[in-house]
């Protein structure tokens, strides 16, 4: 098991402190809600989605620098980008922090979301690195609310 | 009974938990999470693998000399607890899985039996949820409603308007002891007494008083009783309600089975009297072995030199940690045992955690199963250290160490 105190590299420690794209679209065409029961990780995303590509993306809410940082980085990576490109980013995410997938040569799309692998070494808090991403699946295929239960 | 003695010699009490000499992340394991479950001690474990190695059958069934063994060593255990709890009679000593399934067969035997559509029951604002969800569940199944004795900013109970909230519909009253989120000894005595003036029982959950405090039931006069083994350095699977024996003997039993029967046929059943009659099936055997030796295992140390020790290092970690910038105590009530739940500005319970974790440091982050506690103090979740009678200065030392670091890191 690597040491906890290694997942929390600057990169993680400064979008904890000032979040990107932080707030809420208003108009959006799509919105999910995010809950991590067990951390009470509370996430709110909104999305302007236009000729298949995710125009402009938001997150709100409250939870730890993991969970925190998490949809951060995700809001840059996936702005500009195909909503299918998004979902493969998505899938690949989740893959690296459970282990499944070699960021060395599995993850291409995740670029400097690498940087999260270490969660997979902490198990407990796998939840609050997938919950932003869990989220925006949900809001793009319609569904009001994800949960990492 | 204790009297006056030498301190704890809490390097020979280290002797007896091989766990306290493990290493993570390259550092010895400072283990204050008692509050979660306690560590066992060598003579408890050693207790157990005798019964499984030597003694092990079923108890209560046949005639063997093995079986007979089992049994006494069964019962004996029973009367350690009796003995512990200051109870009248082993047969007012009920075994469980734990705290959660004594409150559970309280609310649906005792409480199925009283509380009626319409009916109240109360609870204190500082419950865990083992004694929030069972009432919930019983309250909807009979259309009685759940009232709360409110708390202050501190975490000490507001007892001005509990006359007022006890009505003629009150059917019983749910109290922790201790919190397991602030720490607050409960003045459990004095309610017990103005709850009882108005003809209304009390169940008290004792999972996080036994461990520092001596508990004396009939002194508290409690109607129930509910502790864990877990918790007072025995097994986890086995625990222990006291009920006053003219409740029990009222009850009707709540799950059915071999050895809760006195005779079965297919026109009729008749059951045990208490405490069988609530104990269908084979019960955890070496557990609860394992819990009469646990309670000999303190009583030899002594509750009241435990307390005195534990006390002084709760002092100690209050006085360090709360000099610390942005970190705020929750549960500063003036009577606290062991627990110290605590937050730090801009740093999320669960980092610090994680964070405390790298430094070996293994204490709670979370709710605490007790989140009415968060909604009233408007946090997530905290970060929890408790004590034990095996902890010492110089581990307080390295939780203030790692929670400097890990304000330093976040800033």
């Amino acid at each position: 098991m690597s040491d906890p105190r290694e997942l929390y590299q600057q990169v993680i420690l400064e979008h904890n402190r000032k979040p990107r794209n932080f707030g809420k679209l208003e108009p959006c065409t799509h919105h999910a809600e995010g809950h991590n029961p067990l951390c009470g990780d509370q996430l709110e995303l909104t999305l302007v989605v236009e000729d298949g590509l995710v125009q402009d993306v938001k997150f709100q809410g409250s939870g730890c620098a993991i969970d925190v940082s998490s949809a951060s980085l995700m809001t840059q990576a996936v702005k500009g980008r195909p909503v299918a490109e998004a979902e493969a980013m998505a899938e690949q995410f989740r893959g690296m922090v459970r282990g499944e997938l070699d960021p060395a040569t599995q993850t291409p799309l995740l670029g400097k979301l690498i940087l999260f692998q270490g969660v997979k070494d902490i198990p407990s808090r796998v939840k609050c690195a997938v919950l932003p991403w869990a989220t925006l699946h949900a809001a793009l295929k319609g569904e009001e609310e994800a949960s990492t239960e | 009974m204790t009297t006056t003695r030498q301190p704890l010699d809490v390097q020979a009490i280290r002797k007896d938990f091989p766990l306290l000499s493990r290493v993570f992340h390259g550092k010895p394991v400072v283990y204050l999470d008692s509050a979660v479950s306690g560590q066992m001690p060598l003579p408890v474990i050693e207790r157990m693998l005798h019964y499984e190695r030597e003694e092990h059958t079923n108890v209560h069934r046949g005639v063997s000399t093995l079986s007979q063994e089992a049994t006494d060593r069964y019962e004996e255990a029973r009367e350690k607890v009796r003995g512990f709890l200051g109870a009248a009679s082993a047969r007012e000593i009920i075994w469980t899985r734990g705290t959660t399934e004594a409150l559970n067969l309280v609310a649906q035997s005792f409480g199925r039996m009283v509380v009626k559509e319409g009916d109240e029951i109360l609870l204190s604002a500082m419950e865990h949820h083992a004694n929030i969800v069972p009432w919930q569940m019983l309250a909807q199944e009979k259309g009685a409603t759940i009232k709360v004795i409110p708390m202050n900013d501190a975490g000490e109970l507001i007892l001005d308007g509990l006359d007022d909230l006890i009505t003629e519909r009150t059917k019983i009253l749910g109290l922790v002891h201790v919190s397991n989120v602030l720490g607050t000894v409960n003045p459990v005595k004095e309610i017990i007494a103005r709850t009882h003036a108005k003809g209304v029982p009390v169940v008290v959950d004792g999972a996080q008083a036994v461990p520092h405090l001596a508990v004396d039931v009939r002194d508290l006069d409690a109607d129930f009783y509910a502790f864990s083994g877990h918790k007072l350095s025995g097994p986890t699977g086995i625990g222990v309600l006291y009920g006053k024996l003219a409740h029990l003997e009222a009850m009707p039993p709540w799950q059915g089975g071999g050895s809760m029967i006195r005779s079965v046929s297919w026109e009729k059943t008749t059951y045990m009297p208490a405490p069988g009659k609530f104990e269908a099936g084979t019960p955890p055997i070496a557990a609860a072995i394992g819990l009469g030796a646990a309670i000999d295992y303190v009583q030899a140390l002594g509750l009241d030199r435990i307390a005195a020790h534990e006390h002084e290092l709760l002092t100690y970690a209050t006085e360090r940690l709360e000099r610390l910038p942005g970190l705020r105590i929750l549960g500063t009530a003036k009577n606290k045992a062991s627990v110290l739940s605590f937050v730090v500005d801009g740093i999320h319970p669960h980092d610090l955690g994680s964070l405390l974790d790298g430094e070996g440091v293994v204490v709670r982050a979370g709710h605490h199963c007790a989140q009415p506690v968060m909604t009233r103090f408007n946090v997530p979740a905290t970060t929890r250290a408790s004590f034990a009678y095996f902890n010492t200065r110089e581990e307080v030392d390295v939780l203030v160490s790692a929670v400097v670091k890990a304000i330093e890191l976040f800033k």
